[in-house]
């Protein structure tokens, strides 16, 4: 007997192959993805302290401000505010069972990320377009 | 069905304090409870980006809290959380094509990701303190 004689799911169902969660593989995926992207753009952050460390301000908001070290910033925060966005609802749903708990943490990850994330874009740019 | 009025606890599965701690369990720990700390490290950054955009001010009392001691062990620990989450999800890659799953080898992957995660960070505190700081 072949394993699909068991298998009770509709053709549809298992053409599509997303599962009981109706995203397949998505959350894994996006996991890894953003840790490749997150080495690279790690580096970059080093020495980008490493460049303003011990300079004044002035000096700070110049090289901040440069498009390139602008632009690999904004990839930094975003990508690893995803990256801690996905994990975090992993440690939830390992560890918080019941519903009202369990959805209010999911929630309060979700609000926590999109304000960290929103709060150091707007810093970023605002450092770049000035005023 | 009549049963005994006080049913028997069903035996449980063993959970994790019945094992005797390992390597690379302590390993997988460690890289949640760095990826944690970092969750909360963003703010570290987030505060740092939003007052060097503020201004002058804003910006002095963030690098006063940095340049503390409170402020420089903070900043250490942030530092070795983010290289060792960095090597152990290296490791995590290395292991997702398969590879790395030998006794040996996931020994010394452990090993190596704590080595390599407590020299480089001292290794980069060495130069940011000794050649870039002091500017």
């Amino acid at each position: 007997m072949k394993p699909d004689d068991f298998d009770i799911r509709t053709p549809m169902g298992r053409v599509r192959g997303l599962g009981s969660a109706r995203s397949g593989t998505k959350h894994f995926w996006q996991e890894r993805v953003t840790a490749v992207a997150a080495i690279p753009l790690t580096i970059a952050f080093f020495v980008i302290v490493a460049s303003v460390l011990g300079r004044n301000h002035a000096a700070v908001v110049q090289i901040l401000s440069s498009p390139l070290v602008a632009i690999l910033l904004l990839l930094f925060i975003v990508n690893s505010i995803y990256h801690m966005w996905l994990g975090m609802q992993v440690i939830i749903e390992d560890y918080v069972h019941d519903d009202v708990p369990k959805l209010s943490s999911l929630m309060a990850n979700t609000f926590f990320c999109a304000a960290a994330a929103l709060a150091s874009v707007y810093a970023i740019l605002k450092l770049s377009f000035g005023v | 069905m009549t049963g005994s009025p006080i049913p028997r606890p069903r035996p449980l599965s063993p959970h994790l304090q019945i094992y005797r701690p390992t390597l690379t369990m302590t390993m997988s720990v460690v890289h949640r409870i760095t990826g944690m700390g970092l969750y909360l490290g963003v703010l570290l950054i987030a505060w740092w980006l939003i007052a060097a955009s503020s201004g002058p001010n804003a910006y002095a009392a963030v690098e006063g809290f940095f340049g503390s001691i409170i402020g420089r062990l903070v900043l250490f620990g942030y530092t070795w959380a983010l290289i060792h989450h960095m090597l152990g999800g290296i490791r995590h890659l290395i292991w997702d094509t398969g590879r790395g799953f030998g006794a040996q080898e996931r020994e010394w992957l452990a090993r190596a990701t704590i080595i390599g995660s407590i020299f480089l960070t001292v290794l980069l505190w060495a130069v940011g303190l000794l050649v870039v700081g002091p500017r």
